[in-house]
């Protein structure tokens, strides 16, 4: 596989970056801290998303940052309701377009329906609507926005910070190595749900990034991506590394590129040798005070989860029944 | 009560149990998205509704939600994309709401709820009192409560116009005694898709979802602008309750069936006064008739209308009664009062011509309250009257 994965895959070969689209539709002026790969994350994909489409939000950074009333940094209709509830709330969305559709009351297509939460909001308070909403089979895209940790209160873990990172809730001290407990796969609790696309992404790998969301928005039922965003306030990083923090998560397999589509899975940027973790982990105060005991079982952990991967890449999954179902038309009787 | 001038011809009279009846409401006014989780005792609200759009009675969506959080959650995902928009709860389910009921109505979003009162846990209880809606007085609702299945079937469909008018855009709840009302079977009278297609309009809101013309909803807000935001969203409430009495007028040239936010039972010459909400009314006013009969200068009048609370309407109600007795369904755990007493002691505490006020306690958790209840309440206040209180309030019946 080449430099630019999926695009690559899917023919895309002459892809440049003068050849995205120029309308920006998380326009400047919000608040994100400096260097915050978030921020650059939800750039890339509401320019993916297009025009046609309805975003729910849930609180969190990218909410903080951007919608101080009487101010607003979206150019989408875009909705915030509350912390947990951001699925919920976009599932209320499709089946009011759905019931207004089909009443007539709506003029063209029904909008796409995106759904945004950061890693909190995701895989801890949020899951059982996200859950519910992904089960229901709603035509929508959730976006997770992984910085792998509450940033906006202040740095505290959540069930996605890494192992042996420091947040101000899992500190190092005598007792501790920090976060103690290995990050929540969310890839694989969506993927459980049996729905049509699943996702990694980084915006380290902006083509990546940007086809994936495509291709979700494009896919008829729930589609779940997950984005890992590079966060220098809370991994106490130098603000000018955010992009190459990303691809070395990559390089590293700390965070692969992958997609599940109907159940089979693909890698989308394939590193031809793995760099050591070690440079991953080397640029982030957050993993400052490990020891080589814990930077040994990170890279085994590492490395076992990665040939897990390789080895589902490998299965032979054909297609599963996440079609809706439509009947046949019944036959008149002569 | 004033009877209307014109009878419409286009009703038809049917005995059916008045969950079905809330449903059928919901049913003609045409609701299109409904997002619910099943509790008891609104089950059968929900269950009906769900049959009436799988029959294609309802041409609507109806999203069976994982739980009463998510519900309230995409019932403001759906009105905020612009359809009209009811769901259906109780007790621990309006609870685990809580959070989003408050959003909903800053948000301004005119969604209908049944909420069929239930006592909270614990101890678990499935049965009837007002716990459950008291403990969500302040989120910014619009709130009545209903003695009889005729009045929430009207009630259901009175709310969506209310809700939707422009001036208005505010959520409404329709409270009904879960079992002792949503579960009994009665006679209703029932108006045909027609008369109500004329008195409710389709719903056009002004702002929806819609990339067109894109809005954010939702923004946060600093010191600076927060308290004006609550300012307004208390203004409206309040002057909610003119196009309140407006629609409701609307409906009784319609059907002859008139309400208003305090009503009153054998109130003229009436030294005491007993205050009810919800189906204790009817069984109060059997108890008024009988003390009236025996001689005893008792009257009954009733809360429908608990958000507004309407002040003015109430103080008018009351009059010069001597004696004004508060009957609760809800306990305020350490509080001043129980919740609708100590609204009432306010009202009154700036009249220079004010009744004695008593407070009971009855019917928590289900316990049965006969017509000889409120006899004893009222011969026990009037003693109260000339001992003097005794304490801020009383839990009635309770041993121990």
């Amino acid at each position: 596989m080449e430099k630019f994965g999926y695009a690559q895959s899917q023919k895309y070969d002459t892809y440049a970056s003068r050849l995205m689209p120029r309308e920006e539709f998380f326009t400047s002026g919000h608040r994100s801290c400096q260097g915050c790969g978030e921020a650059l994350a939800v750039r890339w994909v509401c320019k993916a998303i297009g025009k046609d489409a309805i975003i729910a939000h849930a609180t969190g950074c990218m909410e903080i940052v951007s919608s101080g009333l009487p101010q607003t940094a979206w150019m989408h209709p875009w909705i915030h309701v509350a912390f947990e509830n951001t699925a919920a709330v976009a599932s209320g969305i499709d089946a009011a377009l759905k019931i207004l559709a089909r009443k007539g009351k709506l003029a063209g297509a029904p909008p796409k329906v995106v759904a945004m939460g950061g890693d909190g909001g995701t895989s801890d308070i949020g899951l059982q609507a996200l859950s519910g909403a992904m089960e229901r089979g709603h035509n929508f895209t959730y976006i997770c926005w992984d910085n792998e940790a509450y940033m906006n209160t202040g740095i505290q873990r959540s069930s996605s910070t890494p192992f042996g990172a420091m947040t101000t809730t899992s500190p190092p001290g005598k007792e501790s190595i920090g976060q103690s407990t290995w990050k929540k796969d969310m890839v694989a609790i969506a993927v459980a749900h049996n729905i049509p696309y699943v996702a990694t992404a980084c915006p380290s790998y902006p083509f990546d990034l940007y086809f994936k969301v495509k291709k979700a928005i494009e896919m008829p039922g729930p589609a779940y991506i997950h984005v890992l965003s590079v966060c220098p306030t809370g991994w106490r990083s130098a603000t000018d590394l955010s992009v190459r923090l990303g691809r070395l998560a990559v390089e590293t397999a700390v965070f692969p590129l992958y997609e599940v589509e109907h159940g089979r899975y693909h890698l989308t940027v394939e590193a031809p040798r793995l760099r050591p973790v070690k440079d991953y982990l080397k640029p982030q105060g957050r993993f400052r005070h490990l020891r080589e005991p814990e930077l040994d079982f990170i890279q085994r952990m590492i490395r076992a989860r990665y040939e897990l991967l390789l080895e589902k890449c490998r299965q032979p999954y054909g297609e599963f029944a996440t079609v809706p179902f439509t009947p046949e038309p019944e036959q008149e009787v002569a | 009560m004033a009877k209307a001038k014109t009878k419409p011809a286009r009703f038809h009279r049917e005995g059916m149990e008045v969950s079905i009846a809330v449903s059928h409401a919901v049913q003609l006014a045409r609701a299109e998205a409904i997002a619910a989780y099943p509790i008891t005792p609104q089950t059968h609200i929900v269950e009906h509704l769900s049959s009436l759009v799988a029959d294609g009675q309802l041409e609507a969506e109806f999203i069976n939600v994982e739980s009463e959080h998510s519900a309230m959650s995409a019932c403001i995902g759906m009105s905020a994309a612009g359809a009209r928009t009811y769901t259906a709860t109780s007790s621990q389910g309006l609870a685990l709401m809580f959070e989003i009921l408050f959003i909903a109505g800053a948000m301004r979003f005119p969604i209908v709820m049944t909420v069929a009162n239930r006592a909270l846990s614990g101890p678990l209880s499935i049965w009837n009192d007002h716990s459950d809606i008291m403990a969500a007085r302040d989120i910014g609702w619009l709130q009545v409560f209903v003695k009889n299945g005729q009045e929430a079937f009207d009630h259901t469909v009175m709310a969506f116009k209310i809700a939707e008018t422009p001036s208005v855009l505010l959520p409404m709840i329709v409270n009904l005694d879960g079992f002792i009302l949503s579960h009994v079977v009665e006679a209703l009278e029932m108006p045909d898709q027609e008369l109500v297609d004329q008195f409710l309009p389709p719903y056009s809101p002004r702002h929806v979802l819609n990339p067109k013309a894109p809005v954010t909803m939702g923004a946060f807000a600093m010191p600076e602008i927060y308290t004006e935001v609550k300012m307004k969203h208390q203004v409206t409430l309040t002057n909610a309750a003119g196009r309140i009495q407006e629609v409701w007028d609307e409906w009784g040239q319609l059907t002859g069936r008139q309400y208003y936010p305090v009503e009153r039972h054998l109130t003229e010459g009436a030294e005491i006064l007993l205050l009810t909400m919800g189906t204790l009314t009817e069984v109060a006013e059997i108890a008024v008739e009988e003390m009236r009969e025996a001689g005893l200068p008792v009257g009954l009048i009733s809360l429908r209308q608990w958000r507004p609370f309407p002040f003015a309407a109430l103080r008018a109600a009351v009059g010069d009664a001597k004696l004004l007795i508060v009957c609760d369904r809800a306990l305020s755990p350490g509080g001043a009062a129980p919740p609708v007493l100590a609204e009432v002691r306010s009202a009154f505490y700036t009249q220079a011509q004010r009744p004695d006020i008593i407070g009971y306690i009855i019917g928590l958790g289900g316990r049965d309250v006969p017509p000889e209840a409120f006899k004893d309440i009222v011969a026990k206040a009037r003693e109260e009257v000339t001992t003097g209180p005794t304490q801020e309030f009383h839990l009635y019946g309770v041993r121990g």
